[in-house]
């Protein structure tokens, strides 16, 4: 039912994509992260919380929205979209065609970030997964307990009088540490990124706290602060008006010294929006699918684990998905 | 354990020098005797032997994170360090112990009389009452490759502070190997030390490289000037009937230049003699890379005492009948020096390191830029009257090092870092075409791009590769870099047919095609004109 083309993956018997890297005529979008919603293609289908911030990416496009656990028809073939766990609107799309079921997970965790719909385990023949963290030394702790770290963090800083600045995607990461701020510390801040993200949002009811830092606010005191901006703000002249700040990335890459190091910020949380190697066995595992196709991060040994260790029908799948934690965006 | 934990974290996680200083200091205040020393010894690169085998360690960790070995392989690959790959597969568990830093430094040393099983039972142990920072300090200590982010420079300065001493004595006191088993603070910090440590050498007086115009250093006649040699940064000590040869890495090297050791029968006692020590014969210098051949050596035969012998080119006199000379100025040190390498010279193994006479800068300067001819890599200026000081120094001496020779090659393969650089591809292998048109590699080389190069390259090279043989990936050859060394050498080590002497990329060559790279003909005549008979 599935193929794996140049354009992206492709249903030949209903005549659309998931996720295309190149224009086609009609595109199911699993989330809007940019690697997996481009521009170009004629018709969109996507969850209605993905709806709005497609459109600020994207422009004015053809696109039409669904609820997860919606029942659809496209050319026989039975589409439903649910929860991945991602971000806000993030799905995994299962198809259903002669009773042979795929899912096609997109970008997904298990963990609860308190703010996404949490996964939703989908039975199914054939399982696409992604595999950015898909190796043993990669161990997440509970969400919760990093943003109790960062709220810890905030007070303890703004007692010494820094302002704090939290690195984090902008759509999605920023989104879940807004949500689980501890409001009374201090005053909190939006780079003009994640504010356009929240602006969107908040037209399908999702609020956040935060001002967006503006040239009418300019000329304010910004002090003892919480700032949330993208990774690509490290080091721009951006942060100088923060001044004295102390500033931490958020990524699941934050696991590792090096990377750490590399970013050369004062703190690294590891805080991430994907499986880590636990998540990601539980969730093979939990399709009961035999066939799992082995997409964008250590491809190579996650598939030859899955066969050595369970005995599925593992393959490895190149795709054009890089991820927002690869680091290309800084 | 626990404190030194702390101190860790401290250090990783500050750039500012007296944070550091102020964070050892809290330490040493802290803490027992005993962890001071070890904790010091730790500090300043003094570590104690692996006690057992990185094999067994990475075999254990992956039977005790239920992974097969190849996953346990692929995980080392991305976190490129063999401590951190361990902690971030066991599992976290609360810590349980209360052992001091000496307490566990002790118990594997111990582990050396120990069986292979009863090893791995101490090892285990410890995997499972540690856990976070504290474990990770802890692999570091296995695996034998502990750093801390503190300079020598900066321990010396913390425990001056500490033992409110002074910076160079206490520099002067860390030289060399020592035991901190052996060693009480008062032992290791004892005031007399040539009477007490007779085999101890002096820290060495190191020359940035020139920064400014060569003009602003003033008057010619000011300074001494002398050709800048490629060996071996060495002190011989003559001192109680015991002749020792220390290395500027501070390794002690009697054993592997057993040349010396006949200067037991010309010196005076109480000698210190800094030199560079040259593979030397039939009157003329041999490259750096045979005497690289023969440290590796494990016996020194006869053999190779006959095709490469060396001798130490002097360049300066720390201490003449048992008196330190240091804060004498450089012209009466010289003037003492040439006299021990005229007339106390067994075996004429000591060269006197000529003084070269130019009436102008210019001169100078034209010396430099044609002296690989001469056989040099450039010149070292010394200030006549300057003392001879500790550690690295600016404004005294200088080098002034001749530019590197260059060479286009093309990148064919890429490995991932360590440290800074995991889990980027930034470890490269370069070739050159050969005669049949085909690629020949020739170097690796590791740094010289910029962070925002790297991640260009690692986003290049993951999507550009062709094949994968564990952590290395062939790519497309496609992209020219310009690599920059400072010597060339035949080998029959290398496909090349050369070993180059500290290769590093000099610029990213957008502008050149692969067939536009240098080819293995071009590679040897460097080899050929730069080469002096």
């Amino acid at each position: 039912m599935i193929t794996f083309t140049d354009k992206g993956i492709y249903c030949k018997q209903g005549n659309f994509y998931i996720d295309p890297w190149k224009p086609v005529e009609k595109a199911l979008i699993t989330h809007a992260h940019s690697d997996h919603a481009r521009y170009g293609s004629k018709q969109y289908l996507c969850h209605k919380f993905t709806v709005p911030v497609l459109r600020l990416r994207l422009g004015e496009i053809d696109v039409q929205a669904i609820e997860y656990g919606e029942k659809l028809y496209i050319n026989n073939v039975q589409v439903s979209f649910h929860p991945a766990g991602h971000i806000i609107g993030s799905a995994q799309i299962r198809l259903e065609y002669k009773g042979e079921v795929w899912v096609i997970s997109g970008d997904y965790k298990l963990s609860n970030d308190l703010l996404s719909t949490p996964y939703e385990c989908i039975k199914c023949h054939h399982f696409i997964t992604e595999s950015t963290f898909g190796l043993p030394i990669y161990q997440f702790q509970n969400p919760q307990f990093i943003y109790n770290d960062i709220n810890h963090w905030w007070r303890t800083n703004a007692s010494e009088g820094y302002n704090t600045i939290v690195l984090g995607y902008a759509l999605g990461k920023s989104q879940t540490i807004l949500h689980s701020l501890d409001k009374s510390v201090g005053n909190i801040y939006l780079h003009g990124a994640v504010a356009n993200i929240n602006d969107s949002l908040g037209r399908v009811g999702f609020h956040f706290p935060g001002k967006r830092v503006s040239e009418e606010n300019n000329k304010l005191k910004i002090e003892r602060a919480f700032i949330s901006a993208p990774p690509s703000a490290l080091n721009t002249t951006w942060l100088k008006k923060f001044q004295p700040y102390r500033i931490a990335m958020c990524s699941g890459w934050m696991a590792l010294r090096g990377a750490r190091r590399r970013y050369g910020v004062d703190k690294g949380f590891v805080l991430s929006d994907h499986c880590d190697w636990q998540q990601l066995n539980d969730a093979v595992a939990g399709t009961g699918a035999e066939d799992i196709y082995v997409t964008h991060g250590y491809e190579t040994p996650f598939v030859k684990w899955l066969k050595e260790k369970f005995g599925l029908r593992a393959h490895e799948v190149k795709t054009f998905y890089s991820n927002e934690e690869s680091g290309e965006d800084l | 354990m626990k404190l030194f934990t702390n101190l860790f974290n401290e250090i990783d996680s500050s750039t500012k020098t007296n944070i550091k200083v102020e964070a050892l200091v809290h330490y040493f205040q802290l803490v027992s005797e005993e962890d001071i020393l070890y904790a010091i010894a730790l500090l300043i690169g003094n570590r104690p032997r692996r006690p057992v085998k990185t094999s067994q360690l990475k075999l254990w960790a992956a039977e005790m994170s239920h992974i097969p070995s190849w996953l346990f392989d692929d995980c080392y690959y991305i976190a490129g360090d063999l401590a951190e790959t361990i902690t971030l597969l066991l599992k976290e568990h609360p810590s349980s112990h209360n052992e001091s830093l000496h307490d566990v430094i002790k118990a594997l040393q111990q582990t050396a009389l120990l069986s292979d099983e009863e090893k791995k039972n101490v090892i285990t142990n410890y995997w499972q009452r540690f856990t976070g920072n504290e474990l990770f300090v802890f692999n570091k200590l296995i695996t034998g490759n502990f750093r801390m982010g503190v300079s020598k420079q900066l321990v010396v300065k913390a425990l001056a502070k500490f033992l409110q001493s002074d910076e160079t004595k206490i520099a002067h006191q860390l030289m060399g190997k020592w035991n901190p088993a052996e060693e009480t603070l008062a032992t290791l910090f004892s005031d007399d030390i040539t009477a007490d440590k007779h085999y101890q050498p002096y820290p060495f007086y190191l020359a940035y490289p020139l920064e400014d115009d060569i003009h602003t250093l003033g008057d010619i006649n000011d300074w001494i000037l002398e050709a800048k040699l490629d060996g071996i940064r060495g002190q011989i000590i003559y001192r109680a009937n015991e002749l020792y040869v220390w290395s500027r890495g501070e390794d002690l090297l009697t054993d592997k230049f057993p040349e010396f050791e006949k200067l037991k029968n010309s010196l005076p006692a109480g000698t210190v003699i800094d030199g560079e020590i040259i593979p030397f014969k039939d009157n003329r210098f041999l490259s750096f890379n045979e005497l690289q051949t023969r440290i590796g050596r494990k016996n020194i035969t006869t053999k190779i005492l006959t095709e490469v012998p060396v001798v130490m080119v002097c360049f300066d006199l720390l201490e003449w009948n048992g008196e330190d000379i240091r804060h004498q100025p450089l012209s009466y040190r010289r003037e003492l020096l040439e006299n021990v390498v005229k007339n106390f010279n067994e075996n004429k193994i000591l060269i006197l390191s000529q003084s070269l006479h130019f009436d102008k800068w210019n001169e100078a300067a034209n010396y430099r830029i044609n002296a690989r001819q001469y056989g040099t890599e450039g010149l070292m200026l010394k200030q006549k009257n300057s003392p001879y000081e500790t550690g690295r120094k600016r404004g005294n001496w200088w080098k002034w090092k001749t530019g590197p020779m260059t060479i286009d090659g093309v990148l064919l393969y890429a490995q991932s870092g360590h440290g800074r650089r995991a889990n980027l591809f930034t470890d490269y292998t370069f070739a050159v075409w050969d005669e049949q048109k085909k690629l020949l590699p020739f170097t690796k080389a590791y740094s010289g791009l910029t962070d925002k190069e790297i991640i260009e390259m690692d986003n290049w090279i993951k999507r550009n590769t062709i094949e994968k043989f564990g952590p290395v990936r062939s790519v497309k050859p496609y992209h020219v870099f310009e690599i920059a060394f400072e010597g060339i050498a035949e080998s029959t080590r290398h496909k090349s047919g050369v070993a180059l002497r500290f290769p590093r990329i000099l610029r990213w060559r957008k502008d050149k095609h692969a067939e536009e790279a240098n080819t293995v003909e071009e590679l040897r005549s460097l080899l050929k004109n730069n080469n002096h008979e």
